[in-house]
């Protein structure tokens, strides 16, 4: 056994487990830590096929924007850990019937799962020799020549999305003091203020 | 003897041998970083700063580390122990691991990745975990405000610094800091080199990195003043020395980028002195002295102010950047200046 096979069982063992400790986490913040700790396996399973950008994204994105959201969302609410138990036992008949459709619906899947014979030339006539260009430049020549349409559609489905997330939580106050930069900044203070000269005992 | 250094175990104890040399090296910058600080923290106060514990009072730091290692470690009644104690780990490890790509010479790397400059920028985006943990963990109100500031504050300022990098890696056709020092190489020196041509980034790389490893005027999460120190509130002792060696490492780390990526590495600033690095380690002070300058000099911003300086100018601007960029590097404007492909490789 090699040491890319140890490091691959390594990092496989690490996934599945910090999978698994995400569902049985007893604290919610616990469960995202070890969501991170499956992201960054997962990373390295990435780097192990020499797909070294994915990976770099991977950590980028997931581990280093989503899962922080996770974490600051689930920090924040306010669970009572001790009901939350007493009613899990009540959901675990509709969990497990879920979870066995969901199995048999994979199963089904990959059953009736069928590929062309020519799959492996099909999928080298459009990839760039990897021997000549890196995996970051191959990568970037596909996405961004022959597949350049359906990765500006992807680009702006998630545009859209984060517009209509925007507008959905969007709402204007008007009972709140607000600052204007502009204004502040074009203050001056020849008009702002006012010197007077206050003679000692008399007051204004 | 060369036959044992070029197989298996021979390699092995040569890149440990080489990774103790990077560690050794931060280290003892970090002490003499932390002292420098706070020289030029004083000088701009008309103070004198540490100045008894060795030769004008050099060792001030180790004595301060010592002390931190001998102090109890208090753990509050509340808090989450395992996550407490892992917090500060991974604030200083993390800190640590990003040097592995940094380059000090033309072929001193420990590790030459063709997506360096993604690695360091995917373990910058990890560091945030090490506040919000450790302000989570501490089951206290102050040091989870703090966290929460620090969260948000420290994705903000990524996605400009993201944006910066990309303008930088479109000039070179490269992720690998080699190569973009390589392409700054030119028969003008110090004029040849990034600072140039990406003029206005460099002044918004350099804050989005005061940002981005909570140095002043943007130490919002440990704001003394109304936090009374943020996320490192309940931390005492060892745990504490990690955090605060942690994010003296971000800040030298963020020092040895700016000189990488717009001021030439290894690079010599005159054609005809050779390049080195000793260069690098001068290039990476100076950087180091702005950013100690600018925490004695600047008063701290408001919060909403920060935030609106990431997202509403910050971004358009180096948004707007990567657009011109790729243009002048599309149509060769300038000579050429934006589009290095050729040297950069």
């Amino acid at each position: 056994m090699g040491f890319a096979d140890f490091a691959f069982y390594m990092f496989a063992v690490v996934v599945v487990t910090s999978g698994l400790l995400v569902v049985v986490s007893k604290n919610p913040v616990h469960s995202v830590l070890w969501l991170i700790l499956a992201f960054l396996s997962s990373a390295g399973l990435f780097i192990l096929l020499g797909a070294e950008f994915v990976a770099m994204l991977l950590v980028i994105v997931y581990v280093g924007a989503v899962a922080v959201l996770f974490l600051f969302v689930v920090m924040m609410l306010d669970v009572d850990f001790a009901e939350l138990r007493g009613e899990l036992a009540k959901f675990v008949p509709l969990a497990g019937l879920i979870g066995v459709i969901l199995l048999m619906e994979l199963a089904l899947v990959f059953g009736a799962w069928q590929s062309t014979a020519n799959v492996a030339d099909l999928r080298d006539a459009v990839t760039p020799a990897l021997s000549e260009t890196q995996n970051t430049a191959a990568l970037g020549q596909l996405i961004y020549t022959k597949y350049i349409y359906l990765f500006q559609a992807a680009g702006l489905i998630l545009l859209v999305a984060m517009i209509g997330a925007i507008v959905l939580t969007l709402r204007h106050r008007t009972d709140i003091k607000r600052q204007n930069i502009v204004d502040q900044i074009m203050r001056d203070p020849a008009e702002a203020m006012e010197l007077k000269d206050v003679k000692p005992g008399q007051g204004l | 003897m060369a036959d044992f250094l070029t197989t298996g175990p021979g390699i092995a104890l040569i890149i440990v041998a080489q990774c103790l040399a990077v560690i050794g090296f931060v280290m003892v910058s970090l002490l003499f970083l932390v002292y420098g600080d706070r020289k030029i923290w004083a000088a701009v106060q008309m103070r004198r700063g540490p100045n008894v514990v060795g030769v004008w009072g050099l060792l001030q730091t180790v004595a301060d580390a010592l002390k931190y290692v001998v102090k109890e470690i208090v753990v509050p009644a509340g808090a989450d122990k395992t996550v407490f104690m892992l917090a500060p780990l991974i604030s200083f490890v993390l800190a640590m691991i990003a040097w592995a790509v940094i380059p000090f010479n033309d072929t001193w790397v420990l590790a030459d990745l063709n997506v360096a400059i993604l690695y360091v920028f995917a373990i910058g985006s990890l560091e945030v975990y090490g506040v919000i943990m450790g302000g989570w963990a501490s089951n206290s109100k102050y040091p989870f405000l703090g966290s929460l500031r620090s969260a948000a504050q420290m994705i903000s300022y990524e996605v400009s610094i993201g944006l910066i990098i990309v303008g930088v890696i479109l000039s070179t056709g490269s992720l690998n800091f080699g190569d973009i020092v390589r392409a700054q190489d030119g028969d003008y020196g110090f004029f040849s080199w990034y600072w140039l041509p990406h003029f206005p980034m460099v002044f918004l790389f350099f804050i989005s990195a005061l940002a981005e490893t909570n140095r002043p005027p943007f130490d919002l999460p440990e704001a003394e003043s109304e936090l009374v120190a943020g996320y490192q509130v309940e931390y005492s002792s060892t745990p504490f020395l990690l955090f605060m060696a942690g994010e003296y490492i971000a800040i030298f780390l963020m020092c040895a980028l700016i000189s990488l990526l717009f001021f030439g590495g290894w690079l010599s600033p005159i054609p005809g002195i050779p390049d080195g690095a000793l260069w690098m380690v001068g290039k990476m002070a100076i950087f180091f002295f702005l950013f100690a300058m600018v925490k004695a000099i600047v008063p701290r911003y408001r919060y909403d102010q920060l935030m609106r300086l990431g997202w509403k100018v910050f971004l358009p601007l180096s948004l707007a950047w990567v657009v011109i960029v790729a243009f002048f590097a599309q149509f060769g404007a300038f000579g050429g200046a934006y589009a290095r492909w050729a040297v950069g490789g």
